[in-house]
């Protein structure tokens, strides 16, 4: 692509990690132009000042929100319920917007609601989006302008529950449990006293035993109404592993398993199936995902009891994060949604 | 060139040319050891893997 028909990208709320991830991810871009990143705390300072990954390749600088010009697409990477106040702005600003916080994750305004505890400043919104999952709805993507963000242990919740549910192997009578263990990059660039080095070091801390907000994007993108999700905190930067159990119909075998995982790994170039016989690296785990767009899916089934255990590992801040919000660009966008995210992930790390 | 579904994960697992019976694949799909216990028809079946066990 020539250089004077690239599309011009702006970043909102550029100086945290989702944003920094993006900054990433589109100064590789072949086809995109980055034309302003913002942040309110940093104006006038060089985003590699923040982002020290990206010194040398930028000499970008935070501008202030209010000095905002229309570009081709607009990336949202705010804190949560900013977005919902401003989006009749941002739309005049940019035909397309994806937004990687939570304001526009769920079509139902009573939903969103119950999980928020609060109302949608833009209700009439909520429908103009759609859910930024392409595993879910890639030919949705293809054709929206405005493009949710996706949660990062939605994500590995609902793509370690994909082949079962897509194939429908799955006893939706049964509850589903999902254990998720996360790294500390998910708490955000802002901190609290609980990701201060001397706490967060060395921890196994479940933080979250039901209810987090997360679990209403695997109840809408699902359909499976009796799900709990359940956070526990490691000693991780990046990472999730979600390791789900459930119960799947009578009379399904591990041959039908696998015939579902292949079909979901065969339609999606960012979907691996990790059940190896060999190795060391024998089920999903998030260590060698760092900075790739990837999710890994493995499983067991217990034949006697119809208790699967399901798995999937992901990078955070890429496939639960930026890496998915790129997919989304390329996708609406009509390019190969892989480009810009070819990174394969280092070993050892 | 023989084809043959592994009987662990009913992927369609080719067998090169020259195979002979009693020879070990792997399942490009599901990994796991093959014997080839015939080839005229081709047939394998699964072969004792070592397993990992951290919890002793």
């Amino acid at each position: 692509m020539k250089d004077e028909i690239k599309t011009s990208v702006s970043i909102i709320g550029g100086s945290g990690y989702g944003g920094g991830e993006l900054l990433r991810l589109l100064l590789g871009h072949p086809n995109v132009e980055i034309k302003q990143v913002t942040s309110r705390s940093r104006v006038g300072e060089y985003v590699y000042q923040t982002h020290p990954n990206l010194r040398k390749r930028t000499q970008l600088k935070f501008s202030d929100p209010s000095q905002l010009e229309p570009a081709d697409v607009l990336f949202l990477a705010q804190p949560h319920g900013q977005a919902q106040k401003n989006i009749e702005a941002y739309a005049k600003l940019a035909p397309r917007i994806i937004d990687l916080a939570a304001d526009f994750r769920l079509r139902d305004a009573d939903f969103y609601e119950k999980w928020y505890g609060e109302k949608h400043a833009a209700p009439e919104w909520l429908n103009k989006f759609v859910y930024g999952l392409p595993e879910l709805r890639r030919e949705e993507i293809s054709k929206a302008g405005y493009i949710s963000g996706v949660g990062c242990n939605a994500t590995a919740s609902n793509l370690a529950l994909l082949p079962l549910v897509k194939a429908g192997l799955i006893d939706l009578s049964s509850p589903v449990f999902i254990e998720i263990k996360v790294g500390s990059s998910e708490g955000g660039a802002e901190g609290n006293s609980g990701s201060l080095h001397a706490e967060r070091a060395n921890v196994i801390r479940t933080f979250s035993a039901f209810g987090h907000r997360h679990t209403a994007e695997v109840i809408q993108e699902m359909g499976v109404e009796d799900v709990s999700l359940t956070m526990t905190a490691v000693d991780l930067v990046r990472g999730v592993l979600a390791t789900a159990h459930a119960k799947v119909k009578q009379g399904v075998a591990t041959k039908d398993l696998w015939k579902a995982y292949r079909a979901v790994a065969n339609e999606n170039p960012f979907i691996r199936v990790v059940k190896e016989q060999r190795g060391i690296y024998r089920v999903p785990e998030p260590k060698i995902l760092s900075g790739s767009n990837y999710a890994d899916l493995g499983f067991e089934l217990d034949e006697r009891s119809g208790h699967i255990v399901a798995m999937c590992a992901i990078d955070n801040l890429m496939k639960g994060a930026s890496g998915t919000a790129v997919q989304g660009m390329n996708l609406t966008m009509g390019w190969d949604e892989t480009t810009g995210l070819e990174f394969m992930g280092l070993h050892p790390i | 060139m023989s084809t043959v579904v592994c009987p662990e994960c009913e992927a369609q697992v080719e067998l090169a040319a020259g195979t002979e019976a009693g020879e070990i694949i792997v399942c490009p799909d599901c990994g796991v050891d093959l014997e080839v216990t015939g080839v005229e028809p081709a047939a394998v079946q699964l072969a004792p893997m070592e397993q990992e066990d951290w919890g002793e």
